[in-house]
């Protein structure tokens, strides 16, 4: 894909993320409004998977560690064919598959995620195997930056390094808001890239609403040979809609019928603009 | 801490649930034991050396060990995620519930050194809630063997099904319930040891062989027992409880655990719920500070005996 059309996915993702937020009246929008353009480099640029391949032992795994922000999987999975997009209609309804985490009763699901800091130990196990079998595949496991302090990413994080996991990217999507107050506030995890370079990843910093860099960043992994990977990706809660960005109200906030029409003319404008 | 040392004739299960992963190692190299420093306690150290690429180390951190486990699992692994149960099944709970249980990943979660084997250490090395707890979580079968033969059956099963499992052994050697054994073992079949139409005691792990003893000891009064060892918590077997409670006078369950929420409850909400009603006594930990001392002085004191279980039948069977 052109870094245009790159650009183009990535706001249609969102005014997916939010028609179907606003149909379910009920959602992570900030956070998956944050992760859009990852997910979105993630499947139509890096990764070796797709419905034809996801059974394949060989495949690249995804697996979501800040699983509420699973509005922006939905879309992304939707949109590379793992089911049909009219599904979403049923987002968090009474017996729909589409709930508000990533449950493997939906296609393209790699793991049930929602309870914060368990990807990163799943993804390193699911590494140790590729390392073990001498399979290629890569794995990615996205983070919030609020989920930071649960122990659980350190010890994994430990383990990643034990093993010289470099088929292991940890993608942490640091949108600095968590519901309370600003990250910082809450419980401070800076400097986050000598945190993980002192457990014995290689990091880069990187936009992380900017395609071209995160394409760019992705392409260029292994950073160090035996090193995994660590993106700390720097985001902007609430992307591409004026009043919800950098905004506590927006973290599952649901738009009113008003706000849903604003939100659509922006992006409609951000996509003429490109 | 120091190994207790076996001197005699038995082994303990935990040492033929080693050798028996490394037996089913020599010919599957998917086979992984996943170990949190517990390699020795889990008697695991053998299969380390003969299959280093089969073997990986997270370290002291239960709960990494068992999403390890799970991301293991999900790739094919058939896992022994293994550390000392009280810390597995508590701290690591939630990833037990989420990415085993509920994600549906295969891993055998091995809780090691369980119930009150760790005797003088205390409170924080005792697992008392491990049943309760697995019990209210969906998709994971709890089994404790009784003896050798158990665990040998239940870990070669546990290597073939896609279900998780959770695997509970003590360190105590165990000698054999049946001196001759050619019966199918299935988990949710409890195994009948002894038949007897008086009372039926239903045991599980290492309470099974106590409960043998005392009814041997309960012939010299008369009373005839059946004893089952009643290997898997979950799924129950119903059919043999209900079966054993309508042919005897009166049931009794022995298990290390708590008497919360154990092997005793689950036969009790079955039976009433199911208009069984016989006198019934659950023997297990009660709800207290544990007692200090070994496992069997902790056993002793609660009546985890030949004559602490027997004097309950009597009771029992007397009222």
């Amino acid at each position: 894909m052109t870094n245009k059309e790159l650009k183009q996915k990535s706001i249609e993702y969102r005014k997916k993320i939010l028609k179907y937020i606003l149909k379910a009246k009920a959602g992570h929008t900030g956070g998956s409004l944050s992760c859009t353009d990852i997910l979105n480099v993630l499947y139509n640029e890096i990764m070796n998977v797709s419905p034809q391949n996801f059974s394949s032992p060989d495949r690249d795994r995804y697996i979501q560690s800040k699983g509420h922000c699973v509005e922006a999987l939905f879309v992304v999975l939707a949109d590379q064919g793992f089911f049909p997009e009219e599904d979403l209609n049923t987002l968090c309804q009474y017996k729909s598959h589409y709930i508000g985490h990533p449950t493997r009763k939906v296609n393209g699901v790699e793991q049930n995620t929602g309870a914060l800091g368990h990807g990163l130990p799943l993804a390193v196990g699911t590494a140790i195997a590729a390392k073990l079998d001498n399979k290629l595949f890569k794995v990615y496991t996205l983070l919030g930056d609020g989920e930071m302090p649960e122990g659980s990413n350190w010890e994994a994080a430990l383990s990643a390094a034990q093993y010289k996991l470099d088929n292991l990217c940890a993608i942490v999507d640091k949108n600095s808001l968590q519901i309370t107050a600003p990250t910082a506030e809450v419980c401070n995890t800076d400097p986050l890239d000598e945190k993980w370079k002192s457990f014995g990843w290689a990091v880069k910093e990187v936009d992380g609403n900017d395609v071209d860099a995160l394409k760019k960043v992705f392409q260029s992994m292994p950073f160090e040979k035996g090193k995994p990977n660590a993106v700390i990706a720097h985001t902007t809660k609430g992307k591409g809609v004026s009043y919800m960005e950098n905004s506590l109200k927006w973290h599952h906030g649901v738009p009113s019928a008003a706000e849903y029409n604003q939100a659509m003319k922006e992006l409609d404008e951000s996509l003429l603009a490109l | 801490m120091a190994e207790q040392i076996n001197t005699l004739p038995y082994k303990a299960n935990l040492e033929i649930y080693s050798e028996t992963l490394q037996r089913l190692a020599e010919t599957d190299r998917d086979i992984i034991a996943v170990t949190s420093d517990s390699r020795g306690s889990g008697k695991l150290g053998p299969f380390g050396k003969r299959f280093p690429n089969q073997i990986i180390e997270v370290g002291i951190a239960e709960q990494n060990l068992v999403g390890v486990a799970a991301g293991l699992a999900s790739c094919g692994k058939k896992v022994f995620a293994t550390s000392p149960a009280c810390f597995l099944t508590a701290r690591a709970l939630e990833q037990i519930k989420n990415d085993v249980a509920y994600s549906n990943n295969a891993v055998n979660v091995i809780g090691i050194s369980a119930g009150v084997s760790y005797g003088a250490l205390g409170t924080t090395h005792h697992s008392l809630h491990d049943y309760a707890v697995l019990r209210t979580i969906n998709n994971i079968i709890i089994v404790a063997p009784a003896d050798n033969y158990e665990t040998e059956q239940a870990v070669e099963l546990a290597a073939k099904i896609d279900t998780p499992v959770y695997l509970r052994f003590g360190k105590k050697p165990m000698p054999p319930l049946k001196e001759t054994t050619n019966e199918n073992f299935e988990f949710g079949k409890g195994r009948i040891i002894t038949e007897g139409n008086d009372v039926a005691i239903i045991a599980c792990g290492e309470t099974v062989y106590p409960a043998l003893e005392a009814a041997k000891l309960l012939r010299e009064s008369d009373i005839s027992a059946t004893v089952i060892s009643m290997h898997t918590i979950k799924p129950l077997d119903n059919g043999l409880l209900a079966a054993v409670a309508a042919k005897c006078k009166a049931v009794i369950t022995v298990e290390e655990h708590s008497v919360y929420g154990g092997l005793g409850e689950a036969c009790a909400s079955y039976l009433l719920q199911n208009n069984i009603y016989k006198p019934f006594k659950i023997i297990g930990i009660p709800d207290e500070y544990t007692v200090t001392g070994s496992q069997e002085d902790i056993f002793n004191h609660y009546g985890i005996s030949k004559k602490g279980i027997a004097d309950e039948v009597k009771k029992l069977l007397t009222n």
